[in-house]
C-alpha cells in the first residue's frame, strides 16, 4: 500500500535489521556458537575428562567460592552505598558516586597490580604487616577476592541507584509516620522495591567475578591445585594444546554467564519501548 | 474550503478511532474539534497532518490532494499538546528550525524569527533553552515555531492541556486574538466545551470516530442535533421526555400552562447562582436561578412548585437516563 | 510571566529527586564509614599505591618507562586500536540501539541477550571464542592470530555492549512528539535523525564511547590467546605491565600503569560531566 511506503521504506528498515544482525551473528552468535560446539565435540567426553581431573576440579571450586564470597561482599556494600548516595547528603557525595564507576573503567592489569603494591607480601605498603598477623593477601584467596569484588564493584550500585532515585522517598516517610523503624522500612518498604534491581545486579556481578583473568592472574600467583582458577584454567590447557579441555572449561563458564545475562535480560521487562501508535 | 476530509476512517487494532469522517473546514476560521478523549479527534487532527495514515478515505488540503504526502510536504503547522520542544536548541534555534530546514536565506530567517518572537512576546527569552521557560511560554514558542514556514494551515492538538487553569484561559483569549492577526486557517482539538465555545468560530463536535453536529457556537449551544451534543456543552436536566438545561426553566409558585408539579426538596447556593431541586412525580428536575429571583419568589424547601421551560429554550428529546451530575458539568 | 518561567524550570529533573535528601543519621554515619574504609583499602589505597610507586622513580623514571622502545609500541598500538574500536562502536553500537528500540521483529530479544554476552563472558573465554571462528581452524578461512586485526577484533568483541547500553535507554525515552514536530516543518528523515534525535543522543554515545575506550585500553584476556602478544607487532599496553610485573619491575609496571590510569579517571571525569549535562537538559 502506498500508505506503507511512505513511512520508512521496509526496505531501508530491513536493510538496517540486515546490518545488524549480521554484525552481532559474526561478532558473537557464531563464534560462541562455535565454543559449545567444539566442547561438545565427540559428545559430553570433554567435560567428562575435565571433570574427572582433580586439579580442574580444584580451580572450579575455588572460582565458585571466590566469585561468590565477592558477590555477597560487593551486594551489602552495593546496596548500602546505593542507599547512602541516593538518600543522603554528605560532603564528597558527588566525588564517591563517580569514584565508584572507577573499577569499570580500570584495567584488570592494573587492578592487579595496585593490589600487590599494597597487599604484596614482600614489600607491598600493607602487606608484609598482615602477613606477621597471620593473615597472606597476595598468592591467597583473600587477594582473589579482593581482585574479583574490584573489578565488579560498580554493577549493583549502578543497577539500584537508579530504581532508587525512581521510587522516591513518599513510601518510606509514609512508613516512618506509621511508626516503622529504619531496620524495618529498610526491609519492609526499600528492599521490595529494589529487589528485582538487586538481582540484575547480582547477576551482573557474578557473571564478571567468575570469569575475571587478568587481575586474579596476576594476585594468585597461579598455582594448579591451589590458587589457579577455572579462566586460568582455560589459558593453560589451550598453550598446553590441549584445546578439548579448554573449550569445555570455556564452555562451563559460558553457560554460567549466559545464564546470568539470561536472567537480567530476559526477566526484566522490555525497556526498549517501541513507540505506541 | 481549506481542509476536506472525506470519507476517514481509522482503526487502531480493534479499536475504531474514525469511523467514515467526512468534514470541511472553512478557510481562514478558527475551527474546534470538540468531544470526549478517545473520541477520535486527535486522530482525526493527525491524519490531517499527515502524522497518522487513515486506512481508507481522502484529505484536501486547499484543494491539493494530500492523503498520500508526507507530513514534511503538507505545509502544515503542528502544535502538541506536551510542546515537543526541541530541547537542545534555544527558543530562537527552535523557532528557525522549519525555516532552515527550508534553506532560507540567513538574514530572512532571523527577521522572520524575531518578527515571531514578538508576536508570541518572547523577545527577551529569545536565547534560553526550552527547559527554562514555563508551560505556557513553550507552547507560545510552539505556536511561533509552527507559523514561522507560514503553514497553509495550522493544527493544535488540545494545545492548552497541559497548563494550569490560569494560563489556560490567559492563552485561550491570545490565541483568539492572535488568530484575528494572523488569519491562517486554524484547527484546534480540545474536550473543554467552554474553550471551544469562547475562541470557536465554527465546532465539530465529535464523538466515538463519528461527526455528531458541525456549527457555530450558536448553532450548537441553541439548536444541539441531539442528546449528546447538548450534554456535551453544558449541565442539562431532564423534564419529563426532554433534556433541558437548568437555567431554562421557570419556577411558579402556582400552576402555569404546561408546566410540572413538584416540591422543592434541596436549595443550594453556589456563588451568584442557586441551584434547586425539584420532585416531581417521576424525576427529580434541576433548575438553577439567581438569588433575587428566589428571594421575590420566597420559596424554601418543602414549598410545592410548577416548572416549564421558557419560551425558546434548547431542548431535545432525552434518548436514555441522564448520566451523573459529574459526567454532564465535567 | 517571569515568575511562571521560574516555575517551569526544570521540571523533569526536580521530578526524579527525592524530595528530601536527608543529612547524615548516626546509623547512616557509621554506614558510611565503613563504606568508605573498605572503598580505601580496596580501591584508594591501591591505585594510590600505583601512583606513588610511579612518583618514587620520579619524572626520569617514568618517562624512561613510557618511552621505552618497546613500551612505547605497545602504548601506540593500543591508543590506535582503541580510538579505532571505539570509533566503530560508536557508528554500530547507535545503529544497534536504533533498531532495537525502533524495529519490531521476533527474535530481538535474542539480540538483547546477544549484545550482553560479551560483557558477562569471561575474557580468556572471549578469546577463545574469537578464535574458534576468526582462528587457524575457524570455518570462514580467516585467521587473525597473531596478527594487529586480531587486536582489532578482541577490543570490538569486549567493548560491544558500552554503546549500545548507554544510548538505547535514551532513544526510547525520547519525545516522538519532537520528531513529528520536525517532520510538519519539513524535516526529511535524515535531517530529523540529524538535527533532533542525533543531539539528543550524542551525551549517551559520548558516555558509551568513553567507557568503551577505557574498556579497549586496558583489555588483557581476550587477547592473550588471539593476538600472540607480539612486540612491536601486537603487543598492548596490559601486557607489557604484566610482563614487568613477571621481571619483577614494578616501578615501570607502575608507569605504564599509571598512563592507563590517568586515561580511566578522564573517562569517569568525562562520563560524569556527561550526565550531569543530559540531566540539566531534562
Amino acid at each position: 500500500m502506498a500508505d506503507r511506503s511512505r513511512r520508512r521504506p521496509p526496505l531501508g528498515r530491513w536493510a538496517l535489521r540486515l546490518v545488524v544482525v549480521a554484525y552481532l551473528g559474526l561478532l558473537v552468535a557464531w563464534p560462541v556458537g562455535l565454543v559449545a560446539r567444539n566442547a561438545l565435540d565427540g559428545g559430553l567426553a570433554n567435560i567428562r575428562d575435565i571433570l574427572e581431573e582433580p586439579d580442574t576440579v580444584h580451580a572450579l571450586r575455588l572460582t565458585a567460592g571466590v566469585a561468590l564470597t565477592s558477590v555477597a561482599i560487593n551486594t551489602v556494600f552495593g546496596v548500602g552505598i546505593s542507599l547512602l548516595l541516593v538518600r543522603h547528603r554528605f560532603p564528597g557525595r558527588r566525588l564517591l558516586s563517580a569514584l565508584v564507576d572507577l573499577p569499570l573503567s580500570v584495567s584488570p592489569v592494573v587492578v592487579g597490580l595496585a593490589l600487590v603494591l599494597v597487599y604484596g607480601g614482600r614489600d607491598g605498603w600493607l602487606g608484609p604487616t598482615l602477613e606477621d598477623l597471620g593473615l597472606q593477601v597476595i598468592f591467597a584467596p583473600p587477594g582473589m577476592v579482593m581482585a574479583t569484588t574490584f573489578v565488579a564493584l560498580p554493577l549493583v550500585v549502578r543497577e539500584v541507584v537508579p530504581v532508587l532515585e525512581e521510587i522516591g522517598t513518599e513510601q518510606e516517610e509514609a512508613a516512618h509516620s506509621l511508626g516503622a523503624g529504619a531496620w524495618a522500612t529498610f526491609r519492609r518498604i526499600t528492599l521490595p522495591s529494589i529487589r528485582w534491581a538487586v538481582v540484575y545486579g547480582v547477576a551482573l556481578s557474578l557473571a564478571r567475578a567468575l570469569g575475571e583473568f587478568g587481575a586474579v592472574k596476576i594476585v594468585s600467583g597461579n598455582v594448579a591445585g591451589r590458587t589457579r582458577t577455572a579462566t586460568l584454567v582455560v589459558e593453560e590447557k589451550y598453550l598446553n594444546f590441549d584445546q578439548g579441555g579448554a573449550y569445555a572449561t570455556a564452555f562451563l563458564l559460558t553457560l554460567v554467564a549466559v545464564a546470568c545475562i539470561a536472567v537480567v535480560t530476559l526477566v526484566r521487562p522490555d525497556q526498549s519501548g517501541g513507540r505506541s501508535p | 474550503m481549506s481542509i476536506e476530509v472525506r470519507h476517514v476512517s481509522k482503526r487502531f487494532g480493534d479499536f475504531v478511532a474514525l469511523d467514515d469522517v467526512s468534514v470541511s473546514i472553512p478557510t481562514g476560521q478558527l475551527t474546534a474539534l470538540l468531544g470526549p478523549s478517545g473520541g477520535g479527534k486527535s486522530t482525526l487532527l493527525r491524519v490531517v497532518a499527515g502524522l497518522e495514515q487513515a486506512d481508507s478515505g481522502t484529505v484536501e488540503i486547499e484543494g491539493v490532494d494530500a492523503t498520500h504526502l508526507r507530513p514534511q510536504e503538507r505545509n502544515v503547522g503542528f502544535v502538541f499538546q506536551h510542546y515537543a520542544a526541541f530541547k537542545h536548541l534555544t527558543v530562537a534555534r527552535n523557532i528557525a528550525f522549519g525555516l532552515e530546514v527550508r534553506r532560507r536565506p540567513k538574514a530572512e530567517v532571523r527577521r522572520r524569527v524575531q518578527e515571531l518572537l514578538e508576536l508570541v512576546h518572547l523577545e527577551q527569552f529569545a536565547d534560553r533553552l526550552p527547559s527554562q521557560l514555563s508551560g505556557g511560554q513553550r507552547q507560545r514558542m510552539a505556536l511561533a515555531r509552527a507559523l514561522a514556514v507560514e503553514p497553509r494551515v495550522l493544527l493544535l492538538d488540545e494545545p492548552f492541556g497541559a497548563l494550569d487553569a490560569k494560563v489556560r484561559k490567559e492563552l485561550r483569549d491570545w490565541l483568539r486574538r492572535l488568530h484575528e492577526e494572523v488569519h491562517v486557517t486554524t484547527v484546534f482539538v480540545t474536550h473543554d466545551q467552554e474553550e471551544a465555545l469562547e475562541v470557536a468560530d465554527e465546532i465539530v463536535v465529535i464523538d466515538a470516530g463519528r461527526v455528531r453536529q458541525v456549527g457555530t457556537p450558536d448553532e450548537l449551544y441553541d439548536s444541539p442535533a441531539d442528546d449528546f451534543v447538548m450534554r456535551f456543552l453544558g449541565p442539562v436536566t431532564q423534564l419529563g421526555g426532554d433534556l433541558v438545561r437548568p437555567h431554562d426553566i421557570e419556577l411558579h409558585t402556582s400552576p402555569v400552562e404546561g408546566a410540572t408539579a413538584g416540591t422543592i426538596s434541596r436549595l443550594v447556593r453556589v456563588g451568584f447562582e442557586v441551584r434547586i431541586d425539584v420532585t416531581t412525580a417521576d424525576q427529580v428536575v434541576l433548575v438553577t436561578a439567581t438569588r433575587p429571583q428566589v428571594q421575590a419568589l420566597g420559596v424554601e424547601v418543602g414549598t410545592p412548585v410548577w416548572v416549564r421551560p421558557v419560551a425558546g429554550a434548547a431542548t431535545v428529546p432525552a434518548a436514555g437516563p441522564a448520566p451523573d451530575d459529574d459526567l454532564v458539568t465535567a | 510571566m517571569t515568575a511562571a518561567a521560574l516555575d517551569g524550570a526544570g521540571p523533569a529533573t526536580s521530578a526524579r529527586r527525592p524530595r528530601h535528601p536527608g543529612g547524615l543519621t548516626p546509623a547512616s554515619g557509621l554506614g558510611l564509614g565503613v563504606a568508605l574504609v573498605w572503598f580505601s583499602l580496596l580501591v584508594l589505597l591501591p591505585l594510590a599505591a600505583v601512583a606513588a610507586t610511579t612518583a618514587e622513580g620520579g619524572w626520569g623514571g617514568f618517562w624512561r618507562a613510557v618511552t621505552n622502545e618497546q613500551t612505547a609500541a605497545a602504548i601506540r598500538l593500543t591508543v590506535t586500536q582503541a580510538l579505532l574500536v571505539t570509533a566503530v562502536d560508536v557508528v554500530m553500537g547507535t545503529l544497534v540501539a536504533w533498531v532495537l528500540v525502533r524495529d519490531s521483529f521476533p527474535g530481538k530479544r535474542l539480540l538483547e541477550l546477544l549484545i550482553d554476552i560479551p560483557f558477562a563472558l569471561p575474557t580468556i573465554v572471549a578469546g577463545l571464542v574469537l578464535l574458534s571462528l576468526y582462528g587457524p581452524d575457524g570455518p570462514l578461512g580467516v585467521d587473525v592470530t597473531n596478527r594487529r586485526p586480531a587486536v582489532f577484533l578482541a577490543l570490538l568483541f569486549v567493548t560491544t555492549p558500552f554503546v549500545v547500553r548507554t544510548v538505547q535507554p535514551v532513544l526510547a525515552e525520547l519525545d516522538p512528539e519532537a520528531e513529528e514536530a520536525a517532520a510538519s516543518l519539513g524535516a526529511g528523515r535524515l535531517t530529523i535523525f540529524r538535527r533532533i534525535v542525533l543531539p539528543a543522543i550524542t551525551p549517551a554515545i559520548a558516555a558509551g564511547a568513553a567507557l568503551a575506550f577505557a574498556r579497549g585500553m586496558g583489555e588483557y584476556g581476550s587477547l592473550v590467546l588471539l593476538s600472540g602478544n607480539l612486540p612491536f607487532r601486537t603487543e598492548v599496553a596490559s601486557v607489557r605491565i604484566l610482563a614487568s610485573i613477571e621481571s619483577d619491575d614494578l616501578p615501570a609496571a607502575a608507569s605504564v600503569a599509571t598512563v592507563l590510569l590517568v586515561v580511566s579517571l578522564a573517562v569517569i571525569a568525562a562520563i560524569d560531566l556527561l550526565q550531569r549535562r543530559m540531566v540539566r537538559r531534562g
